[in-house]
C-alpha cells in the first residue's frame, strides 16, 4: 500500500518541535480520552498543566512536589539514555530502583537504632551498590552469553517486586508495627533519614543530586571521552572496535551505571517521600523515566525538562484524581499517549511516506 | 558515412533522466553499429547505469526516444528487451545458489523448452564460444568467472542482437578476463554488437571497437580505443589531465618494520575465509601490494593485522615487539595506522560529524586532556588540516560524514591516518569507487609518507594501483598468500596464474 523513504535531510526545527508538538497532541487526545471518561476535558487537562503551576490553592503544595516527583524520574532517566545511546535496552530500572530502595534500608534498619553520622552517606552507597547488582545480571548475560538485556532485566523487575513484598512482610515488616505490611518508617530513624533540605517544602537530598547529575551527565556525553565511545558504540559497533574499544566492556558499563542510577532514585525516595519499605512502594518511575529519556531526546538538559513535564502530570494527575474522580489509569495513559506521539512524530521527521501505486 | 547509418543496430536520442534534483542522464545520444564492441566508459555516478537501464527496460526515460533493428524501441520491462534481442549480464549476479548452472539457465527462460532440447543448444553455446562450465554444479560452489558464464550463456541462449554487459571484469582473475575477451569478440564477430560497461582504461583499449565517453550524465564524445593512450582516455573520462604516481625510490633493507607469520586462523562465520601459510614483512619506504580477487581472505587479514581480531596462531613482529595480542588503540600507539575497505560503518560512521570521526582513531590521546576530556580546539584544528591538506570537499568539519562523497569521504579517511605520521601503514581498497583524480590524490599520499620512511601494506583488487605503486606484490588466493616478488620482476600472465592457480 505504501512505504517509508528515509528523508535526505532531516530538519533540525522539527526534530526539536517533536516533544512539544507530542505534548500537544497528547493533551488534545487524552482530552478526548477524558470526555468519554465523564469528565470535562477542558478542566482535567487545566487541572494536569496548569493548577499545579499557578493555581494560588495548590502550587504551594504542588511545585515542590513537582521536584520531589521528577527527581526520580530524572535520575533514572539520565542512566538509562547513555545506554540507548549506546543501543543498550535496559527496560527494567523499576527492579533496579526496588533493590537499591531494599539495599540501602535493610542496611539502615539493621543497624536500629544506633545513631551515627556514617550510616546516612553508607545507606546511599549500598542503595545505589544494590540497584547496580541488580543490573549487573542482564549485563552478564548480555555480555557472556549474547542474552538479550530488554527480556532479562524486564522480567527482573517482577522477580524485584516479590523480593519488596518478602521485605515488607517478612524480613523487614516492623516488629512495632502491629502486624502489619512494610518496614519501619525510616524518617523516625534520624541517622537514615534523607530529610527535607528547604523547611516545608519536602524538597530533600534527591533533588539536589538530581540537579547535579543533569550537570555531570552533561559534561560527560559532551566533552568526555567516555561519552563519545558510547556514542560510537552505539551507531556502529564495528567502528566501535576499529577505534579499539571492547564493546562488552562499555556495554556493561551503560548497564551497571544505568542500574546504579536508579538505585540511587530508590534509596533516596524510601528514605525520603516513601519512609518505608512496604508493597507497593513502587509507582512505575523506572518505566516513566523511559518516557523521560526519549521525551528529553536523550539530551541531559531534555531530560531535566522532560522530566520536569512529566512530574506535572504526575501531580496534576493525582489532583484529577481527587477534585475530579477519574481514575489512575486513565493518567497512565495519557503518559504512554506522550511517547507514542513522540515515537510517531519523531518516525515522520525521519522518513516520508510514499503511496505505493501501479503506475 | 552512408554505410555507418546503414550499419546501425540500436540508437537512442536525447535521452533524459532525472532521479529529484539529480540529472542522471542529459540528452543521451548514441549509436550502436552491428558486430561491434561499443565501450561505455565513464566515472562511478556518471550515468552509465542508469542509460543501460533504460535500454534493458527497467527504467523509463523522462524523454528522449530509442531505435533498435530500425524500429521504435520502447521495453517497458526487461522481458520486453528480451523479447526483442536485448540481453543483459549485471555487476552483480542474479543466479539461485541452491540450483545447479542448468537449472538456472532453464528457470531463466521467458519461453517454454524442452529439457532436452535446452541442454543441447546450452552444451553448444558452451563448446563453440569457450564458455566452460560444470551444469551440474550447484551455483554455490562455482567461482566467480564461472557463475559469470553461466549468466552469459542464459543471456545468449535467448539469441540477443545486442548484449550489455556491466563492468564484467571486476570479480574476475586475469586469466578469467582473458577468456571471457576471447568469448566476447567471437560473439561480436558473428554478429552480435555488445554494449560494453566500464571504467577500466586499459581492457577497454584491448577489447573496444568505438567509446562512448560519459561525464556527469552528458556524453563527452565517441572515440577509437585503439588510436588512443589509456590515459588519455582517462583524462577525457574525467575532464581533467591525471598524473601517475611513481612508487618509493627504494626501500631500506635493513630496516624490516612488521613480519607476520600466520600458520592458520579460522573465520568468526561460516561465510568467511581461512587464513594459512602467510608469510609477509614489510621494510621502511617500501609498498608491499596485495592483490587478489574479492574474497579470498582481504577482509580477514586485514581483521588480524589491525587487532580487532586477536589469534594466538597469528605472530605478529613490529619492530621487535610482539604485537599479535594488542588492540587496534594500543597498536596505533606504537605507530601504527590502518584504513579499512569499508569507509561508512568501519572506518568512519555516517551519523557522526567529521570532528568525531576523527576521534574514533586518536592514538597517543592526542585529542585527550588530562581524565579523558576531550581537548575541542586540538582536535578542530587537526581535522581542518586533513580537510584542507587532502581537499575534502565538505560544508565544514561540523559536517556528518555520512554527507561526504564516497571519494571525499575516502579522501577524508586516509587523510586521518596519514595525518598521523604512522610508521606502518595499512589500507584496504584504498580507492574503491573513487573518482580518478581523488584515486591519484590518494595514490600520491600513500607513496609520500612510504617516501619519507613509512612502511605501507596496500591491499586492493585493482591490479593496475599495485602495479603501479607497490615495490613488492603478493596475492591471496582462498586464504593463501603467494611470496611477496620485486613488482618489477612480474610478469602479467604469471599473476594471472599465481591468482587462478588455486581456485581454478
Amino acid at each position: 500500500m505504501f512505504k517509508l523513504i528515509p528523508r535526505e535531510n532531516v530538519s533540525p526545527v522539527l526534530s526539536l518541535l517533536g516533544p512539544l508538538f507530542s505534548v500537544g497532541l497528547t493533551m488534545i487526545v487524552g482530552g478526548i480520552l477524558f470526555y468519554f471518561l465523564g469528565v470535562d476535558p477542558f478542566a482535567a487537562i487545566k487541572m494536569i498543566f496548569w493548577d499545579p503551576l499557578m493555581s494560588e490553592t495548590f502550587s504551594t503544595y504542588s511545585i515542590p512536589q513537582i521536584f520531589i516527583k521528577g527527581a526520580p524520574l530524572i535520575l533514572i532517566a539520565l542512566g538509562l539514555s547513555v545506554g540507548f545511546k549506546a543501543n543498550v535496552w535496559n527496560i527494567g530500572a523499576e527492579g533496579q530502583y526496588i533493590m537499591g530502595a531494599i539495599f540501602g534500608a535493610s542496611f539502615a534498619l539493621s543497624l536500629y537504632p544506633l545513631e551515627s553520622i556514617v550510616i546516612f552517606p553508607a545507606m546511599i552507597l549500598i542503595g545505589v551498590i544494590g540497584g547496580c547488582l541488580w543490573s549487573m545480571i542482564p549485563a552478564f548475560l548480555k555480555v557472556k552469553f549474547q542474552v538479550n538485556e530488554i527480556l532479562v532485566s524486564l522480567m527482573l523487575v517482577y522477580v524485584a517486586e516479590q523480593i519488596l513484598a518478602l521485605a515488607s512482610l517478612g524480613f523487614l515488616r516492623n516488629p512495632d508495627g502491629a502486624g502489619f505490611p512494610g518496614s519501619r518508617n525510616l524518617n523516625q530513624y534520624t541517622s537514615a533519614s534523607n530529610a527535607e533540605i528547604i523547611a516545608g517544602t519536602g524538597i530533600h537530598l534527591g533533588v539536589l543530586l538530581s540537579l547535579l547529575m543533569v550537570i555531570f551527565f552533561y559534561v560527560l556525553l559532551f566533552r568526555h571521552s567516555l561519552g563519545f565511545k558510547i556514542k560510537l558504540l552505539g551507531n556502529s559497533p564495528k567502528a566501535s572496535g576499529f577505534s579499539g574499544d571492547n564493546p562488552n566492556k562499555l556495554i556493561f558499563l551503560c548497564l551497571t551505571l544505568s542500574g546504579s542510577l536508579a538505585g540511587l532514585a530508590g534509596i533516596m525516595e524510601v528514605a525520603g517521600p516513601a519512609g518505608q519499605i512496604n508493597i507497593d512502594f513502587n509507582v512505575g518511575y523506572g518505566f516513566t523515566a523511559i518516557i523521560v529519556a526519549f521525551l528529553g531526546r536523550l539530551n541531559p538538559i531534555g531530560i531535566f525538562f522532560a522530566g520536569i513535564v512529566m512530574a506535572l502530570t504526575y501531580v496534576g494527575g493525582e489532583l484529577t484524581q481527587f477534585m475530579l474522580n477519574l481514575p489512575a489509569a486513565a493518567i497512565q495513559v495519557f503518559q504512554g499517549m506522550l511517547l507514542f506521539f513522540l515515537l510517531s512524530f519523531d518516525l515522520f521527521v525521519h522518513y516520508k511516506i510514499k503511496l505505493k501505486g501501479n503506475k | 558515412m552512408n554505410n555507418k547509418i546503414e550499419n546501425t543496430l540500436f540508437q537512442c536520442r536525447a535521452i533524459n533522466k532525472e532521479f529529484g534534483n539529480v540529472r542522471a542522464n542529459n540528452d543521451i545520444s548514441i549509436n550502436v553499429r552491428s558486430s561491434q564492441i561499443h565501450a561505455l566508459l565513464g566515472e562511478n555516478g556518471a550515468g552509465k547505469s542508469t542509460l543501460v537501464k533504460i535500454i534493458y527496460g527497467l527504467l523509463q526515460p523522462d524523454s528522449g526516444s530509442m531505435t533498435f533493428l530500425n524500429e521504435e524501441y520502447s521495453p517497458k520491462s526487461p522481458k520486453d528487451a528480451r523479447a526483442l534481442g536485448v540481453g543483459m549480464v549485471f555487476q552483480h549476479f542474479s543466479l539461485f545458489e541452491p540450483l545447479t548452472a542448468f537449472e538456472n539457465i532453464l528457470v531463466g527462460l521467458d519461453k517454454e523448452l524442452g529439457e532436452k532440447e535446452l541442454h543441447a543448444s546450452v552444451i553448444m553455446l558452451s563448446e563453440s564460444y569457450g564458455l566452460e562450465v560444470n551444469l551440474s554444479s550447484f551455483i554455490g560452489d562455482l567461482s566467480a568467472g564461472e557463475r559469470q558464464r553461466v549468466e552469459i550463456i542464459r543471456a545468449l541462449i535467448q539469441k540477443p542482437k545486442l548484449l550489455i554487459m556491466d563492468e564484467p571484469t571486476s570479480v574476475l582473475t586475469p586469466f578469467e578476463c582473458e577468456s571471457l575477451f576471447k568469448t566476447l569478440k567471437k560473439l561480436a564477430s558473428e554478429g552480435t554488437s555488445i554494449l560494453y560497461i566500464s571504467h577500466k582504461l586499459k581492457e577497454i583499449a584491448d577489447l573496444c571497437d568505438t567509446a562512448s565517453v560519459l561525464r556527469k550524465g552528458a556524453i563527452v564524445g565517441e572515440y577509437d580505443p585503439k588510436k588512443m593512450t589509456p590515459r588519455e582516455l582517462g583524462e577525457i573520462m574525467v575532464g581533467q589531465s591525471l598524473f601517475e604516481p611513481k612508487r618509493p625510490v627504494a626501500a631500506n633493507k635493513s630496516n624490516k618494520v612488521l613480519s607476520v607469520k600466520i600458520n592458520e586462523v579460522k573465520p568468526d562465520t561460516q561465510f568467511g575465509v581461512t587464513l594459512k601459510n602467510i608469510d609477509l614483512a614489510v621494510f621502511q619506504s617500501e609498498i608491499l601490494g596485495i592483490g587478489g580477487v574479492a574474497g579470498n581472505g582481504q577482509e580477514e587479514l586485514m581483521q588480524v593485522l589491525t587487532g580487532e581480531k586477536k589469534d594466538r596462531n597469528v605472530s605478529i613482529k613490529y619492530m621487535d615487539n610482539d604485537i599479535e595480542m594488542l588492540n587496534p588503540r594500543e597498536r596505533r600507539e606504537i605507530g601504527l595506522a590502518f584504513a579499512p575497505e569499508e569507509r561508512l560503518g568501519h572506518a568512519a560512521v555516517g551519523n557522526l560529524n567529521l570532528l568525531e570521526n576523527s576521534l574514533i582513531t586518536d592514538p597517543n590521546k592526542r585529542f585527550q586532556m588530562k581524565m579523558g576530556f576531550i581537548d575541542f580546539s586540538e582536535l578542530n584544528e587537526y581535522t581542518n588540516e586533513i580537510v584542507e591538506k587532502f581537499n575534502v570537499k565538505t560544508t565544514g568539519v561540523s559536517a556528518l560524514a555520512s554527507s561526504l562523497s564516497g571519494g571525499n569521504l575516502q579522501k577524508f579517511v586516509v587523510g586521518r591516518e596519514i595525518g598521523q605520521k604512522p610508521s606502518l601503514f595499512i589500507v584496504n581498497q584504498p580507492t574503491w569507487g573513487v573518482d580518478a583524480l581523488s584515486a591519484a590524490n590518494i595514490r600520491q599520499a600513500i607513496v609520500d609518507i612510504a617516501n619519507t620512511g613509512a612502511a605501507i601494506i596496500l591491499i586492493s583488487q585493482d591490479l593496475d594501483e599495485i602495479l603501479e605503486i607497490s615495490n613488492k606484490v603478493a596475492f591471496l588466493t582462498n586464504g593463501n598468500l603467494s611470496i611477496p616478488t620485486n613488482t618489477m620482476d612480474i610478469k602479467t600472465d604469471e599473476i594471472g596464474a599465481i591468482m587462478g592457480g588455486i581456485s581454478d
